[in-house]
């Protein structure tokens, strides 16, 4: 259990640090940053869930972070839930999607599931765009989100919002660090390593691959809650493939073989952005460079050369 | 535990890869299953383990039916294989491997309320490397194991599932001498140790007829004979099909 400690150990310091920054240096520009990397972190780590953990290369992961934060809007909009109900009925409906397109999805291999998960995500996205009346189509669903105040948090202001966004970064990301290093994890990985012999071991093997589709799924649908509420709304792009390509892009920089490496990968996107954007209109031309370095040069991401540096020995190569 | 394959058939196209084979293999016998190339032998395998399903005839273990069950039905009723193709999880340590089996077998595979690895599981693994010489090697990466020790972890994978009956497809292949003769040492040794139903296929004959309690030949699919070693190097047809003229001298 001595991993148990120190990861939450890790979380209660991460969390010690991301709240107790605002009354170090007031700079709502570092909270806007920590919001945004909250939601695209949880989106890429949920991805790597599947991608890293478990070998399975979903293209349409970006499904489930378009629903989260569609329904979750929705239900403020038209319900008078209060903040948590929203959030939690938002995820029990991703969680269903997800039952159903993993059904659909999990028993295919490789290319097949990469683009049959592809195929449900544009699917979903050509609905919200012809949805014009639930989802106000490519304009986005306008209107914003209605305040309500539960125990004194203000989810509309922003210092609020940031400490709404920097709890549920730190729980979300400690949660899939559990999964990952539990016996559950661990049959994952043997999934990933080789089928064949995980089925030889006795393993049912659709049984844990749909189990972490689901969980994957709600996990980006919790960062799609976090954009919602960043947004004050939601956005067709949300859930349109070039998002999901932001998550592997996030995944392959930060590093596909470390835990931290989405949550890592995410940042060094935003912030490259964030300069890129106002530098040059070709921002799109410099992020395409950084991830080629990375695929093309590197092998690995930042996190995962970072791990093999201090003589750790070999890695076995995949 | 005593396995029984009646009648087995499977077809590929229009080849029939198994033929109407049936035989027996009695609770804690050493067998061998030998034959040239493309006689079936690893299909053979396949069937039995439930990696392929039968166009007909039976398999029985202790008299239960598990024709047609999933592989991992049949490796909860006490089945275990190894591959000729090492199978094992490459990117994990050598203990993580046994670790990892270890609570499959134990049907922990799912358990989500603690982390890996559950208590017992270590010292489980450790023995189970011990009993196949791999304990020096424990904190390896797989891959980067030798060929034979790859070999040595699959079957100590099969072992983690304490199966009673055990299938290794060519435990030699791909090695030499040296390392045959301490595989088939420690095959030998599992197998009395463990109180096995071991069914092994091989190409070695010395290795064969040395150690083996019985011989099943197989031939284009079909049962060529099925005896005692003496009995089958005796075996007229055996030595025009397989053996040849060459065949070892008693």
């Amino acid at each position: 259990m001595n991993g148990l400690w120190r990861d939450s150990g890790v979380a209660l310091a991460a969390l010690v640090l991301l709240l107790g920054a605002p009354l170090a240096f007031s700079s709502p520009a570092f909270e806007d940053f920590i919001i945004r990397l909250s939601a695209l972190a949880l989106f890429a780590t949920s991805l790597n869930l599947l991608v890293g953990g478990s070998g399975m290369i979903s293209f349409g992961h970006g499904l489930f972070y378009g629903f989260g934060a569609y329904a979750f809007a929705l239900l403020m909009q038209r319900t008078t839930l209060s903040l948590a109900s929203a959030v939690l009925l938002t995820l029990f409906l991703a969680a269903l999607v997800a039952l159903l397109v993993g059904a659909v999805c999990i028993r295919l291999k490789t290319i097949y599931f990469a683009f049959v998960t592809l195929a449900i995500q544009m699917l979903f996205y050509s609905v919200i765009i012809s949805w014009v009346s639930l989802t106000g189509g490519d304009q986005g669903l306008q209107g914003g989100i209605p305040r309500r105040v539960i125990a004194g948090i203000d989810i509309n202001q922003q210092g609020h919002l940031y400490q709404f966004c920097a709890v549920l970064l730190v729980a979300g990301l400690f949660a899939m660090r559990h999964i990952t290093a539990s016996p559950f994890g661990m049959t994952l990985r043997m999934i990933r390593d080789n089928e064949a012999r995980a089925a030889f071991l006795g393993i049912p093997l659709w049984r844990p691959k749909l189990a972490i589709f689901v969980l994957a799924g709600v996990f980006a649908a919790l960062g799609g809650i976090l954009a919602s509420l960043f947004v004050s709304g939601a956005y067709p792009e949300f859930a349109d493939w070039p998002f999901s390509g932001q998550a592997i892009f996030a995944v392959m920089l930060g590093g596909i073989d470390s835990f931290l490496g989405p949550l890592a990968g995410s940042a060094i996107l935003l912030a490259l952005n964030d300069i890129f954007t106002r530098l040059t209109e070709y921002h799109g031309l410099v992020q395409g460079v950084v991830i080629l370095l990375f695929a093309l040069g590197l092998r690995r991401g930042v996190l995962d050369f970072l791990r093999v540096l201090p003589g750790r020995g070999e890695v076995a190569s995949r | 535990m005593k396995l029984e394959v009646r009648h087995l058939t499977k077809r590929f196209g229009g080849v029939a890869a198994i033929d109407d084979v049936t035989l027996d293999f009695p609770s804690g016998s050493l067998s061998a299953v030998i034959g040239p190339n493309g006689a079936g032998k690893s299909t053979f395998f396949n069937l039995i383990s439930g990696a392929l399903l039968p166009d007909g005839g039976q398999i029985l273990v202790d008299g239960e039916e598990i024709t047609g069950r999933s592989q991992a039905a049949i490796v909860r009723r006490g089945l275990g294989r190894a591959f000729q193709v090492a199978q094992f999880f490459p990117t994990l340590t050598v203990r993580e491997n046994l670790m990892a089996a270890v609570a499959a077998h134990r049907g922990q595979w799912g358990d989500l309320a603690r982390r890996f690895p559950p208590p017992g599981a270590r010292t489980r693994a450790d023995e189970i490397a011990a009993m196949l010489g791999l304990a020096e090697s424990v904190d390896r990466v797989a891959a980067t194991l030798s060929h034979g020790d790859q070999k040595l972890l699959d079957i100590a994978l099969a072992l983690a599932l304490e199966p009673k009956i055990l299938l290794l497809d060519e435990p030699t292949a791909g090695m030499g001498p040296e390392e045959r003769a301490r595989m088939i040492d420690r095959v030998q040794h599992v197998w009395a140790e463990q109180k096995l139903t071991l069914v092994f296929i091989e190409h070695d004959m010395e290795i064969v007829f040395r150690i083996a309690e019985r011989v099943a030949v197989l031939c284009y699919g079909r049962l060529l004979a099925a005896g005692t070693p003496a009995a089958i190097r005796a075996d007229p047809a055996v030595i025009a099909a397989y053996l040849g003229t060459e065949a070892p001298k008693p």
